[in-house]
């Protein structure tokens, strides 16, 4: 069973197990416009909540993306070094950014369902 | 520059129409893209044509019988020399030489003068031409214009279809072709284009036709910094600024040689000094290596990790295919081919000096 969750920082988690996936949400591929590069992680990198674990760089900016709980990077994906805009065309499925190991999972219960998000977007 | 919005295009209206995103430049709430986004829109005008609404640059008209020695004084230009039509790329400088701004500055009759310069300088620029007017007879009269750029291989068509005869102008030539309108063929982009300023009424009318035209669409700001930066356009405030003198900055073309040795400009001796000694650092096209952009404020090393320069402006080029950037080098690695390395968030990108433009100028020259 997989259940996603949204954070304010508009990133999506896609939970399968103890495994997380991570990306960005469609609205916030389009805030950033046509991305160029994805500076990706490596696997096995530890992340806390809030660090910096991916930047996306548009034409015009690079913008941090952080993140959402504690846990080991598994997998980045690796199809983004060679076509960035796959974060812009399918940004909440072949255009996800990374995978992670859940260090906490209780973290997770301070996060928005779909619902929730489209609320806090408007 | 970047700052918080406060003016308001007079066609802001037109815009949101158009789905923009706006943010702020220089003062001036600003289309930053469209929803064809800066991609689209950046190969768009290299392709077809490119409108850009750039009404937040400043109209100066400058009059009188003392017109032509005030701006021999205030900028590096024999301004007597110019023929009627005629365009210049020029600027103020300070008496250290330092670029407070870069301009281009165009003969409209014997006595009068059209002055176009930076929005984010502006006032600054009103402020030094006015001081500077009290010792010339001349009048200096801020115009109240929007300001269209019109960018482009197809642009001469579409403004002919849109009523508009172009056949007349060439590259850097500039004329009044009604009383209140002031059309040039220049540009921000490499391309061929013309701007034009115009009452707002007038501008309205004539984007009804130009929009009607499949070939045009509006281009924001975002764009306008990737053209440019492709074609090797300095950025005042990021690539030249009063910390800049033309030497350094690669600029001296735009400066008459006989002027430098005896002209009546301001810092013509401190730049006359920097030229005797050779400037320090040069303005250079920077290539990183791969995909990864390099931007402006990073710094840059030799391979030994010396701080050797600093990047000015950086993004990536969509006609270009690859990122693109500007910085200056100490003079003795401003050379084509040097390669250096960019610090990016704790990791050194390889950069190579890289010759600019990194796309051809396409001007129609006469």
């Amino acid at each position: 069973m997989t259940k996603t969750y949204f954070t304010e920082d508009h990133e999506w988690i896609r939970v399968e197990g103890d495994i997380a996936t991570v990306g960005i949400t469609d609205y916030a591929q389009e805030q950033l416009g046509d991305l160029v590069f994805v500076d990706l992680p490596e696997a096995g990198r530890k992340l806390a909540k809030g660090d910096v674990a991916v930047v996306v760089e548009s034409v015009k900016a690079a913008s941090d993306v952080y993140a959402p709980i504690d846990g080991d990077i598994t997998e980045a994906n690796a199809t983004l070094s060679s076509d960035p805009a796959l974060v812009n065309s399918a940004a909440s499925g072949d255009g996800w950014l990374w995978k992670m190991k859940i260090a906490n999972a209780g973290q997770l219960d301070g996060l928005m369902d779909e619902a929730g998000y489209k609320a806090h977007i408007g | 520059m970047t700052g918080e919005a406060t003016n308001q295009l007079p066609l802001a209206d037109l815009h949101a129409a158009a789905g923009a995103r706006f943010g702020a430049f220089a003062g001036w709430n600003m289309p930053l893209t469209y929803p064809a986004g800066v991609m689209k829109e950046h190969l768009h005008t290299r392709e077809h044509v490119g409108l850009f609404d750039i009404s937040h640059m400043k109209l100066f008209l400058v009059t009188g019988p003392g017109a032509a020695d005030l701006i021999n004084r205030a900028c590096p230009l024999d301004a007597r020399a110019l023929e009627t039509r005629q365009s210049k790329y020029t600027f103020f400088l300070t008496e250290t030489a330092g670029i407070i701004d870069d301009l281009i500055i165009t003969r409209l009759g014997d006595e009068r003068f059209m002055v176009v310069a930076n929005a984010g300088n502006a006032a600054t620029d009103e402020a030094h031409l006015r001081a500077l007017a009290k010792d010339f007879d001349a009048t200096i009269e801020p115009l109240d214009r929007v300001f269209i750029a019109i960018q482009g291989p197809e642009a001469a068509t579409v403004l002919g279809k849109a009523g508009i005869a172009t056949d007349a102008l060439f590259f850097m030539q500039g004329f009044e072709p009604r009383a209140t309108w002031f059309m040039s063929r220049s540009g921000y982009t490499g391309e061929d284009g013309f701007e034009i300023g115009l009452p707002e009424a007038d501008a309205r009318e004539l984007l009804a036709k130009l929009l009607a035209d499949e070939r045009a669409m509006w281009i924001g700001l975002a764009a306008r910094d990737s053209l440019r930066l492709e074609a090797g356009l300095c950025l005042h405030g990021n690539d030249i600024t009063p910390d800049n003198d033309p030497a350094s900055a690669g600029l001296m073309w735009a400066i008459p040689k006989d002027l430098r040795a005896d002209g009546g400009f301001i810092g013509r001796a401190a730049l006359a000094a920097i030229l005797a000694d050779g400037a320090k650092e040069k303005r250079v096209g920077l290539k990183p290596e791969g995909r990864q952009p390099v931007r402006s404020g990073a710094e840059l090393f030799d391979a030994d990790g010396k701080l050797i320069g600093r990047v000015t402006s950086g993004g990536f080029g969509p006609s270009a295919g690859f990122p693109v950037a500007m910085g200056y080098v100490s003079a003795s690695l401003a050379k084509a081919g040097t390669r250096v390395f960019a610090d990016v968030r704790g990791t050194k990108v390889p950069v190579d000096v890289h010759s600019l433009p990194f796309t051809q100028h396409r001007y129609r020259k006469g």
